[in-house]
């Protein structure tokens, strides 16, 4: 039986497929765990600062910054977008970026243009297919992703926003909901949403150094850019989780696969075995 | 027993302290503070340095920062410590490097192919494997 041989040859090539995603599979899934840890991790300090931010904002009403502004005519529109740097994760990547299509088709409709700052291999070279402009761009985060990596990315737009060259910041990254699903998610950054606080009178105020504004100025960028470093973490955590599903279907399909052929190859072999019996035997009454 | 304040020291990377304590000590903007329980209500910047924090045992346990902001009322004290190095030029430098870098990958330069070319063709064999079995399905029902 010709067969034989190529099921085999086949059945070993799907092997080594399924042996590489079954790694993948599991390395994906101890780094989840990791990257949820640290997603947790980065949470108090972003709260932390939302509390002293807003009660600096009612406390000095005389100093508006920027940052804190009052929505202002769109014109240009700055997204800051979070992606991964490694593929095989499923459509984590894919989901975002349509998405972000939607939106920006919607922004061109009102006459908005948008720019990009990107944050990750793959949406940069979805940008170099798609077109628009970027302004800049990190890549190659690795597992532990550090602020230090996003602050160039960060000032850009923020510098932008501030020479009015821009009217608002936006970050797109996927919001991690569990492991089987991640969904993705475009949240305004700049001007700062206000968030729904108590009004609660205010007798006292800090004793500021050196005075408000400085501070002021040096929390709002610290509070941007640890915003932007939770999209990534989280982002993180996503990409680990996409990867640990899409690997576990792909190697379970490959199981399957694998089970059916070795089926068909003993059949063959089963065959093969039958004829030359058959021929031995019909040799042998010849003779 | 003593009069405490609660400390925190978080980064953005992660929580680094938790507790109560005696005093704090602390290199702010305008030089170093003191601070203890019921302390008025003060808001600073941190220069690079120890923030030092006297437990009610009397014990001491200090914490490298390398800037940050430092949030006082009067029964919490916040450290809110940066995890890099900020100065307004390595800001400055790092926003023109992330400019540059976005310049540079539009301009089209293929770095790290080999990895690249390695995962596509991964990526070719699993889209196979997922095809033959849509196929085979289709072909079940």
């Amino acid at each position: 039986m010709a067969g034989a041989k190529e099921v085999r040859t086949k059945i070993a090539s799907i092997k080594s497929t399924q042996k590489i995603t079954k790694a993948m599979q599991m390395v994906a899934a101890s780094k989840m765990r990791r990257a949820q840890e640290r997603m947790s991790a980065s949470k108090p300090y972003a709260e932390k600062m939302l509390g002293v931010i807003s009660h600096l904002a009612r406390a000095t009403p005389e100093y508006r910054h920027s940052f804190m502004a009052v929505e202002r005519a769109r014109k240009r529109v700055g997204y800051i977008i979070v992606s991964s740097d490694r593929g095989l994760c499923g459509g984590l990547n894919s989901n975002l970026f349509r998405r972000l299509i939607v939106e920006i088709k919607e922004q061109k409709a009102a006459g908005v243009e948008p720019v990009f700052c990107t944050i990750g291999t793959k949406a940069l070279a979805f940008f170099r297919r798609f077109g628009g402009k970027v302004l800049g761009q990190a890549t190659h985060l690795g597992d532990k992703p550090h602020i230090e990596s996003l602050i160039g990315t960060v000032k850009v737009m923020l510098d932008a926003f501030e020479a009015k060259e821009i009217d608002a910041i936006y970050v797109a990254s996927n919001e991690f909901v569990n492991t089987m699903t991640q969904r993705p998610v475009i949240r305004q950054l700049v001007p700062l949403v206000p968030g729904e606080q108590a009004t609660m009178p205010l007798h006292w105020d800090y004793i500021y150094e050196p005075d408000a504004k400085t501070v002021l100025d040096s929390l709002l960028t610290r509070y941007i850019e640890a915003l932007v470093y939770q999209g990534v973490v989280e982002n993180g955590a996503c990409e680990q989780a996409a990867r640990m599903v899409a690997m576990k279907s792909a190697s379970d399909n490959a199981g399957e696969l694998i089970s059916e052929l070795q089926l068909i190859y003993n059949k063959a072999r089963q065959a093969a075995i039958t004829q030359e019996i058959s021929e031995i035997v019909s040799g042998a009454a010849a003779v | 027993m003593a009069m405490t304040i609660h400390v925190d020291i978080v980064s953005a990377e992660g929580a680094i302290h938790s507790g109560l304590a005696t005093m704090v000590f602390a290199t702010a903007e305008m030089g170093e503070v003191g601070i203890a329980p019921r302390h008025t209500a003060f808001i600073s910047r941190l220069r690079p340095g120890d923030v030092r924090v006297q437990k009610e045992n009397g014990e001491q346990e200090h914490f490298y920062v390398s800037g940050g902001m430092i949030e006082v009322q009067p029964m919490a004290v916040t450290v809110l410590a940066d995890t890099a190095i900020r100065a307004q030029n390595l800001d400055e430098a790092a926003a023109l490097e992330a400019k540059r870098k976005a310049e540079d990958a539009l301009a089209g330069h293929a770095a790290e192919f080999e990895y690249a070319k390695a995962q596509a063709e991964l990526a070719d064999a699993i889209a196979q494997l997922r095809a033959i079995e849509r196929m085979r399905k289709m072909k079940s029902s």
